[in-house]
């Protein structure tokens, strides 16, 4: 009997492990956004002194690696597992990036909803006393992103106002059975979530549903409200997404709006940037977990949130064949207090 | 946008002109010029910002073919000049080429059959 589930979805963890350490390392134009002030490092070149897109990414996975041991004060010796993965085909960033590592490695794939995915798996290895430390990371880079998914940068197109910007930018953070917090307590994982959608430049739309069919579940299975929360925060849904899931969680009767927000939107400075509906990829929401929200959680400022990261798990081949877009959205509870 | 570039070519053309160049070569000619103008924009980084502002007007004229060569050629150097430069050169423009000459081909069965 599985006694830490509750519900359908949701893990309570009964020895919530800490986040001890968090870092973020993003790319120029994150670090003119209005975050540039909570990152730990802003690389003013997109290809960060390598030859090509893929090997830049890998240096900022491998460098937000170093970075987060460095201010958890623990080498790579002291790390039980690294859970990683990016958007590039076979998780390429975080293969190549982390295979100097010399540490236990297990690769993870939910495209733009990748760092809370590691971040459930991390907390439930820590939790079920399968490890004393793990390192939850993922990248994304817009350049390498572009590539692979959509257009040759130079090429002169002009994007669609609900086409979101990836975010170029490495996040990672060190969970660990000891430590003061604040602690990941629940854990709620995504089903798959299909609405039918097809257009690859309206992902926050495609995306939606999947958010909503999260929270209300984590709403369902723990008998918390909306109110329980300092923060509700979705990964990368972007102006259009983050407007369809607060209506559709609302038409499942639980209002969010007041403290509800979105990384795709709180990244840029969406009229001056240029980014059109806003952030996305899977920097997009780990950087500004790492970044921002960790940060407010040590301040204080803020004592409870709801990390939702979302996730389109399209490919190129699947969208060229017509297919609609399967999406997914992984939530976990970060409190500065064990309740 | 899309203007300002036809404007382009026509003082091009105008001038070849002048120059005292025939019809079909000052045809030739302009085309190349605008490609290769097309193409060096491309290559400056300044033909995306354009096509941001302007649109179908910089990717209709021929200047937009070039870029939709070029810049392929720039984003896959780094697989090579086999499999990188080479192979995926034509992944915007192939199906233009395919089916335009297609359709050429199509238009001028047409053609003759009805003659």
């Amino acid at each position: 009997m599985a006694t830490k589930r509750i519900g359908k979805q949701t893990v309570k963890l009964q020895n919530p492990p800490s986040i001890i350490a968090t870092a973020c390392i993003v790319g120029p134009k994150e670090g003119e956004g209005p975050l540039r002030l909570y990152f730990d490092e802003i690389i003013d070149d997109e290809l960060f002194g390598e030859k090509t897109w893929e090997k830049a990414e890998s240096k900022l996975m491998r460098e937000t690696f170093a970075k987060v041991l460095k201010k958890a004060n623990k080498t790579a010796e002291d790390i039980d597992y690294i859970i990683a993965g990016d958007l590039l085909n076979q998780c390429l960033a975080a293969n190549f990036g982390l295979r100097e590592s010399e540490v236990p490695f297990f690769g993870v794939y939910g495209a733009c909803s990748t760092m809370a995915e590691s971040m459930s798996i991390g907390s439930m290895l820590v939790d079920g006393n399968f490890a004393d430390n793990v390192v939850c990371l993922t990248s994304s880079h817009f350049c390498s992103a572009e590539k692979q998914f959509r257009f040759p940068l130079e090429l002169g197109t002009q994007r669609p106002p609900t086409a979101q910007w990836t975010v170029t930018g490495s996040g990672g953070v060190v969970i660990s059975n000891k430590g003061n917090g604040p602690y990941i307590t629940h854990i709620t994982t995504g089903k798959i979530v299909d609405m039918g959608i097809k257009d690859v430049n309206n992902m926050g739309a495609a995306m939606a549903p999947a958010a909503m069919d999260t929270i209300v579940s984590r709403f369902m299975d723990t008998g918390f409200t909306p109110e329980d929360y300092d923060l509700i925060v979705t990964g990368d849904l972007g102006a259009v997404g983050k407007e369809i899931c607060d209506e559709l969680t609302r038409e499942q009767g639980y209002n969010i709006s007041k403290v509800y927000n979105d990384c795709g939107l709180m990244i840029y400075d969406r009229q001056k940037q240029d980014t059109h509906a806003g952030g996305s990829g899977c920097g997009c929401s780990a950087t500004v977990f790492a970044g921002f929200i960790y940060k407010k959680l040590l301040e204080g400022v803020i004592n409870k949130v709801l990390f939702v990261a979302t996730g389109a798990l399209l490919s190129t081949t699947s969208s060229q064949q017509g297919e609609s877009i399967p999406c997914i959205a992984h939530a976990v509870s970060i409190s500065n207090t064990i309740s | 946008m899309g203007g300002t570039i036809c404007i382009i070519g026509q003082f091009i053309s105008n001038l070849l002109k002048m120059k005292g160049l025939g019809q079909d070569e000052t045809a030739s000619l302009t085309s190349i010029l605008m490609i290769s103008i097309g193409a060096l924009l491309t290559g400056l980084n300044v033909y995306d910002d354009i096509g941001r502002f302007a649109g179908a007007g910089s990717i209709v004229p021929i200047t937009g073919f070039a870029n939709s060569i070029v810049s392929p050629a720039m984003e896959f150097k780094s697989e090579g000049y086999v499999m990188g430069v080479g192979a995926k050169m034509f992944v915007i423009a192939g199906p233009v080429l395919v089916y335009g000459i297609s359709a050429s081909v199509i238009a001028g069965i047409i053609h003759f059959l009805l003659r």
